[in-house]
């Protein structure tokens, strides 16, 4: 199922991410899948995250896909080349995944091989180009496809809260233009920098999910402050989660705080994309405190 | 070594505001220039009343002795509504720098050649992917200036303006956007999906 199809419905759409692990064994990984995000809309596989070798996001998918999820097949750019990306989203629609995501890609610096090439030979945008490319029976090199071409849901992402805000907004137009159906964006914990956005992002009339991660610990906070672009938890929320290190632990305060965030952006999105980050068993009790 | 080549008239024509200030490098040792082709360009705009003044001059990567020059064409150059520079990319870098807030335009693709390759002691760098993407982008350089050499607009990785890669480094995209602003050209964003030509042949294209 495309999840375009629940937009158009005008249906509240909830995602949720995983991610593979550095090897080959994910019985846990699909028995935690179906155990906590069953009833979700679709399940993000992240593609090599920070630039982190690990399974690969097709094969997960396609597991995902046969447990009888909805997966959403992320690719970057950063390992691929246009040959390379088109044969997987090829293969990706063989295998019936009907939902992607297209992302540019932490550069390789940042990651476990930090001396690996950076491909970058697409990005986001001309990575949408190409799939709307193939789903109109051509190829990026102008060559035919034969029968009939794949058709896909196609995601991006865009940063809310990030200081670059214009820069930001003016490559979600070149995305919407390049034919991008919905977005997820980076993790939120300033509503109003959120509604704020929207209100200039409304415009393009694309679907939005709100991106949310559950905090663990004022620590975690701290790190993402420093570390992740775009990310910002403000203080008060450090303090809450400070407060008392048991409740934040058990996951009690960090649920809270992601309900809230939920709740007071709900008005202005069309549905949210929880990065668990291995809490993927507080998705239904914060799903429940936020009132979906 | 470098070589530069002069863009397409439907570009040019399609680019290019009503009146220019054209500024002709006629070269460094690194670099060979399509010279008769853009002196047949240039008749063609004086013919046509497009130009408010011409300058030609060697050397405008260097920006001391440029900036001299330029301020004694003030004029003509305010007369115009931009800058046509024919010069490779860190030429057209410099004067897009100097003339800050103004709109300046790239007449040629500058494209590699074997051998020894032009040392620029400049901050501005410049790829030679043949395909020069300066008229997109306010004159800042998309292959050099970020990281990932994105010619479509940034990443999501740019943290108080800074590239993630290196955090001593401005996100060139940042950069881009803002001059864009600053020279009233952001419907530049919206031009069409740019992709790269990894295929550009310096032989065959010339
Ligand atoms: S875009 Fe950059 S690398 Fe390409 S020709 Fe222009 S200045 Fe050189
Ligand atoms: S942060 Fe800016 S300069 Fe660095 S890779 Fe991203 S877009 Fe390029």
């Amino acid at each position: 199922m495309k999840i375009t199809e629940l937009f158009d419905r005008g249906e509240f759409v909830v995602s949720a991410e995983v991610g593979p692990p550095k090897g080959i064994h994910i019985d846990g990984l699909i028995e935690e899948a179906k155990k906590y995000l069953g009833g979700i809309t679709a399940v993000n596989v992240t593609d090599n995250q920070s630039s982190v070798m690990r399974l690969g996001s097709l094969a997960v998918c396609r597991q995902l896909l046969d447990a009888g999820l909805t997966p959403i097949y992320q690719l970057t750019c950063r390992d691929r080349n246009r040959i390379a990306l088109q044969s997987d989203l090829l293969s990706a629609a063989m295998f019936g995944i009907e939902n992607i995501l297209c992302l540019t890609g932490d550069h390789t610096s940042l990651g476990d091989h930090p001396g690996a090439k950076p491909v970058f030979d697409l990005d986001s945008v001309s990575l949408l180009h190409t799939v709307c490319q193939l789903e109109s029976g051509v190829d990026l090199g102008g060559n035919p496809l034969v029968g009939e071409p794949p058709k896909f849901a196609k995601g991006a992402v865009v940063s809310p809260c990030s200081d670059s805000i214009d820069a930001q907004l003016a490559k979600m137009e070149r995305k919407v233009l390049a034919g991008c159906d919905y977005f997820q964006t980076q993790a939120v914990f300033e509503p109003e920098k959120f509604i704020a956005f929207m209100e200039r992002a409304r415009q393009f009339g694309k679907p939005v999910q709100l991106g949310i991660i559950i905090p663990k610990s004022a620590g975690m906070c701290r790190y993402m402050n420093n570390n992740v672009a775009g990310v910002h938890v403000p203080d008060d929320m450090l303090d809450e989660l400070a407060a008392d290190k048991e409740r934040a632990k058990a996951g009690i305060t960090g649920v809270e705080i992601a309900a809230r965030v939920i709740r007071e952006c709900r008005p202005y999105c069309q549905g949210i994309h929880i990065m668990a980050l291995g809490w993927e068993s507080k998705v239904p009790a914060l799903l429940k405190q936020a009132g979906i | 070594m470098l070589i530069t080549k002069l863009k397409s008239r439907e570009d040019l024509q399609s680019l290019l505001p009503e009146k220019v200030f054209v500024l002709l490098c006629n070269g460094c040792k690194e670099v060979s220039f399509p010279e008769r082709e853009i002196e047949e360009l240039i008749s063609e705009f004086l013919t046509a009343d497009k130009v408010t003044g011409v300058l030609t001059t060697d050397y405008i990567c260097n920006p001391e002795n440029l900036s001299l020059r330029l301020k004694r064409r003030r004029a003509m150059i305010d007369e115009a509504d931009g800058v046509l520079v024919f010069s490779c990319g860190v030429g057209v870098q410099t004067v897009s720098d100097l003339l800050e807030g103004r709109a300046v335009y790239a007449g040629c693709d500058t494209i590699r050649l074997p051998g020894f390759q032009g040392v620029t002691p400049l901050e501005y760098d410049c790829g030679q992917c043949g395909q020069c993407y300066l008229n997109l982008t306010g004159g800042i350089c998309p292959v050099t200036a970020c990281s990932k050499s994105l010619v479509n607009g940034q990443c999501g990785g740019a943290q108080n303006g800074r590239c993630e890669v290196d955090p001593n480094m401005e996100c060139g995209w940042e950069r881009i956007y803002r001059r864009l602003e600053a020279v009233g050209r952001l419907d530049a964003i919206k031009c069409p999906t740019q992709i790269r030509n990894f295929a550009i042949d310096a032989n065959k294209s010339h």
